[in-house]
């Protein structure tokens, strides 16, 4: 017998090789399709001849955006296939379907484009500039957003010193390790389209208005998904339409995945971010005023530029209570690959920023940077950056966890005198701490939605119709939970339904860490209809009100008279014998946030995350290595549903940010990646992840379902900036560009030793 | 090309089979065999996704040509575990440990973790961590599956790999 465990709904199937990927999947008389690239990162097309790669044996069609029966994008969308102008490197022009993959990909080579090159703009300072290339008629401005509170120039008269910093952070691919898929099989409705998403209604959106099909005739399946941190959503819609549209016109199941490369070259990335920072501060250490200016690299195309922009504008001035605050953000467009969410969803720039910043006016100023942060951290009902009064703020309690486990004080002495003994390897220790608006907030105030039904079955049995991606995190097994929790049922009644979109409604993406508190809430509300409408009956049985009622261990019972009850199981029958059914929907809308747009000052979010981080890093003098050594990583999870697993987000949101602040850095500097597979663009291996400390705090919020807050993102942003601290404790070097690889470390060791060397 | 015909002990089972010369073990597998459970995630022999164990040691099999697998004994995920359905011990402590997120990573991660642990029977942490470095995991940060791993090393035995069934 298989051995059940309460753990993940989809372990079994994972752990024994059986759980079905995209690419895993095949039809019968499927053919296998390939992109061609534009090799120029801005180029006009002049012609296409297909030719030569139609006549190559087994090559079935070769397929242009003149085949598009629909549109090929939405406007400053990108394009399913280029119809005139290439915006950035990698870029598909063309489609060749065959018989074999090999056929496919050899054949692609066969086609041949003829090019006018244009300039490229490949940093967004560049794209802002006086006479930039125009990458789109109306000019390569992508958003511009402003906000704040109080006024700047007062607070910085009250202050006795004056900083002024910049920071940079990197272009940074997503690389989930299974990289972009797609089946399409044609159906007499319409058409089938497998491929792994965040989001199953978005993608079948796209593919709808590329084949020129109702939504309605697209059925959108997502069978498990090998990660996507962001990286499956406007690619996988992207890479499902090229398959649908070739499946439509050859009549034939088509199926795309791409190569490692191909993955880097067209897939979105991190926004690179520019940080400028203006600070006053007292003698005393209180933050007076901040001034901000944040510029963004959005790459060729829109994406989810928006509201990434909005968030890292909000929360660009740190979980600090300053009196005054001016930020604004502006992000262009360039001659890159297109900029996206990525875990953390532009808060891992500015944490890093923001973070680094405060640490270094703490070191210059002479306080210790952790009791500086403590001083100025927002408390209780303080008011944030742009003007919102913060509820269930439970800052000082991931300090206090953060500050035992790490025992700081004693450590940062005791590695300072290390340090004094001499040696060629040096420690040092650091800390950040965060705060994180939950979900879309008020800059997605209408998309912000999810919609979940619960089908009860006469043996009590639940299935969860949810569109809700489960990219790893866990998702679906939080919707269990809620379920569960609600309820008061067994594990075992509560099953999900496969994610198609032709019976699951729409839950919306799982991006923004929006999966707990929304998708979790519509779960929630869903359950509590079914709840209802058991306990009206269960009220009437025993006699009492139903508001009293208790649902718990498959029992129904009112707790003043605990000894009478019923159990769910009657209940289910009851109900089905009068006819009626215990099945129920739950939609969860975030609204009701006072935000104004214009100046960007309000609500922002209806709640938020917060997480603090201590770690210690060993630097080798000689060669510019740094090893994390030890990472503490605290995140209050309001509830946590599962400890494990909850602790496995940690881990891995922790590995993610390592990459980011050690290594991973897509090498594109002419609008060319240079670095298109693991042996070049490097990401953590076991070796390079420290031991890690993960600590749970559990401080319940209104708005979760049972208090709990979303998790997956934060945990990807304290450890860059807690590890280029560190590196500044054991070294100091202070390193304002990301990543701190070899080569960035061995640069600043050697300008170091050529200061020291002067004095 | 002409193609060659290699025979090979897959998961205990004798298989005999015409492979185009240039066919990555990995494809042959995955097409010819249908034991997806062996993923590709670069395909250059640099993230482990990929790892079946080809006479006790663990390999790349996207770096392997299928023609050169003539009287090999190969293990992949499928022939883990036993006859009646139970897990093997790696992959109860995977699911004990929540080893696992999206799971793209982990037949390629067991796999290694098994020919590590056929050959070492109390291994530490550090010697784990390195036995596993060249199996890339997006998700989890390692530390959980370096938790399984150890702890699947306290009971383990080794299972009859060779065993060939009817
Ligand atoms: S697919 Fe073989 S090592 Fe990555
Ligand atoms: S579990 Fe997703 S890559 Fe390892």
């Amino acid at each position: 017998m298989v051995k059940k465990h309460g753990r993940r709904v989809d372990v079994l199937a994972k752990i024994t090789g059986k759980a079905q990927y995209t690419n895993d999947m095949s039809f019968p008389h499927m053919l296998y399709a390939s992109t061609v690239r534009c090799p120029n990162p801005h180029a006009k097309i002049i012609s296409i001849e297909r030719e030569q790669a139609e006549q190559y044996p087994g090559v079935v069609m070769v397929i242009t955006a003149d085949n598009i029966p629909g549109i090929p994008s939405q406007y400053k969308q990108k394009p399913i296939l280029v119809p005139e102008v290439v915006r950035y490197e990698g870029e598909g022009v063309a489609l060749v379907v065959a018989k074999s993959k090999v056929i496919a990909a050899e054949a692609a080579k066969l086609v041949k484009v003829i090019y006018d090159e244009l300039p490229a703009v490949t940093s967004a300072e560049a794209a802002l500039g006086k006479n930039a290339q125009k990458i789109y008629d109306d000019g390569n401005l992508l958003c511009k957003y402003k906000a704040g509170k109080g006024n700047v120039e007062e607070g910085f008269k009250k202050a006795d010193h004056i900083f002024e910093k910049e920071y940079r952070t990197q272009r940074v691919d997503h690389t989930p390790l299974e990289t972009e898929a797609a089946i399409a099989v044609p159906t007499t409705e319409g058409m089938t389209v497998y491929a792994p998403t965040n989001d199953a209604y978005k993608a079948r959106l796209l593919i709808a208005e590329t084949l020129g099909l109702r939504e309605n005739q697209v059925r959108f399946i997502t069978p498990a998904i090998g990660g996507s941190f962001g990286a499956k959503n406007y690619d996988a819609g992207v890479i499902g339409a090229r398959s649908a549209l070739a499946a439509m016109l050859t009549g034939k199941p088509v199926k795309m995945v791409f190569t490692r490369e191909e993955s880097m070259i067209e897939g979105t990335k991190r926004h690179p971010y520019i940080c400028k920072y203006k600070v006053g501060v007292t003698k005393a250490g209180r933050i007076t005023a901040m001034e901000i200016d944040l510029i963004g690299d959005g790459g060729a195309y829109l994406s989810k530029s928006h509201p990434v922009a909005t968030r890292t504008l909000i929360e660009a001035s740190g979980p600090y209570n300053i009196d005054n605050v001016k930020s604004k953000v502006t992000l262009a467009f360039t001659n890159n690959t297109y900029s996206d969410a990525m875990r953390g969803f532009g808060s891992p720039q500015v944490d890093f920023a923001s973070e680094v910043l405060l640490d270094e006016i703490a070191c210059e100023l002479g306080f210790d940077p952790l009791e500086f942060k403590k001083m100025n951290h927002i408390k209780e009902n303080d008011i944030s950056g742009v003007g919102q009064v913060m509820t269930d703020v439970s800052l000082g309690k991931c300090v206090a966890e953060a500050e035992k486990a790490s025992n700081w004080k004693e450590r940062k002495a005791e590695l300072a005198s290390e340090r004094n003994k001499g040696g060629s390897k040096v420690k040092g220790i650091g800390f950040a701490l965060i705060h994180r608006g939950e979900a879309f907030g008020a800059a997605g105030q209408g998309i912000d939605t999810a919609e979940v039904q619960l089908l009860v079955n006469n043996d009590g049995g639940i299935t969860i119709l949810s569109s809700m991606a489960d990219v790893g995190m866990g998702g679906h097994t939080m919707m269990v939970n809620v379920i569960m929790e609600t309820l008061g049922v067994k594990r075992e009644r509560v099953v999900m339904a496969p994610v198609d979109t032709s019976y699951v409604p729409n839950s919306g993406p799982s991006s923004a860490t929006r999966g707990t508190m929304v998708i979790g809430n519509a779960a929630r509300l869903a359950a509590e209809e079914v709840k209802d409408k058991l306990a009206a009956i269960a009220a009437d049985v025993l006699g009492v009100l139903k508001e009293e009622l208790v649902f718990k261990n498959e029992q129904i019972y009112s707790p003043g008279k605990a000894d009478e009850h019923v159990n769910y199981q009657d209940m289910i029958n009851e109900i089905f014998a009068r006819g009626q059914t215990p099945s129920g929907r739950g939609w969860y809308t975030v609204s009701g946030l006072d935000w104004d747009r214009a100046n960007g000052f309000g609500e922002a979010y209806l709640s938020y995350a917060y997480g603090a981080a201590v770690t210690e890093v060993e630097v080798d003098l000689e060669t510019g290595q740094v090893s994390v050594d030890k990472f503490i990583a605290v995140h209050d999870v309001g509830h946590a549903f599962d400890k494990s697993e909850v602790i496995g987000q940690i881990n891995g949101g922790v590995s993610m940010a390592v990459g980011m602040a050690l290594f991973e850095d897509v090498d594109s500097k002419i609008g060319h990646i240079k670095n298109t597979n693991f042996d070049k663009y490097l990401i953590p291996t076991s070796l390079d992840m420290p031991e890690m400390n993960s600590i749970v705090v559990e401080v319940p919020t209104k708005t979760g379902p049972f208090g709990a807050r979303g998790l997956g993102e934060p945990t990807a942003c304290t450890a860059a900036p807690a590890i280029i601290n560190a590196i500044y404790d054991a070294t100091g070097i202070r390193i304002r560009e990301l990543p701190a690889n070899l080569e960035t470390m061995m640069e600043e060791l050697k300008n170091s030793r050529n200061k020291t060397d002067l004095n | 090309m002409n193609k060659i015909n290699v025979n090979m002990i897959v998961n205990g089972e004798v298989v005999s089979i015409l492979v185009e010369p240039n066919a990555r073990l990995l494809d042959t597998l995955r097409d010819n065999l249908e034991l997806t459970g062996t993923k590709e995630g670069c395909g250059v022999g640099e993230c482990g996704a990929c790892t079946v164990i080809v006479d006790g040691e663990a390999v790349n099999s996207c770096m392997i040509l299928a023609a050169s697998m003539e009287g090999k004994v190969i293990e992949t995920i499928e022939g883990l575990g036993g006859d009646n359905g139970e897990l093997h011990i790696l992959q109860e402590k995977f699911i004990e440990h929540s080893a696992l997120q999206c799971g793209f990573c982990t037949p390629g991660l067991v796999m290694s973790a098994k020919a590590f642990l056929d050959v070492n029977d109390k291994p530490t942490r550090e010697e784990i961590k390195t036995a596993i470095s060249g199996n890339l995991c997006r998700c989890t940060g390692y530390s959980q599956i370096v938790d399984a791993i150890e702890d699947a090393a306290k009971d383990y035995y080794v299972y009859d790999v060779c065993r060939v069934k009817k």
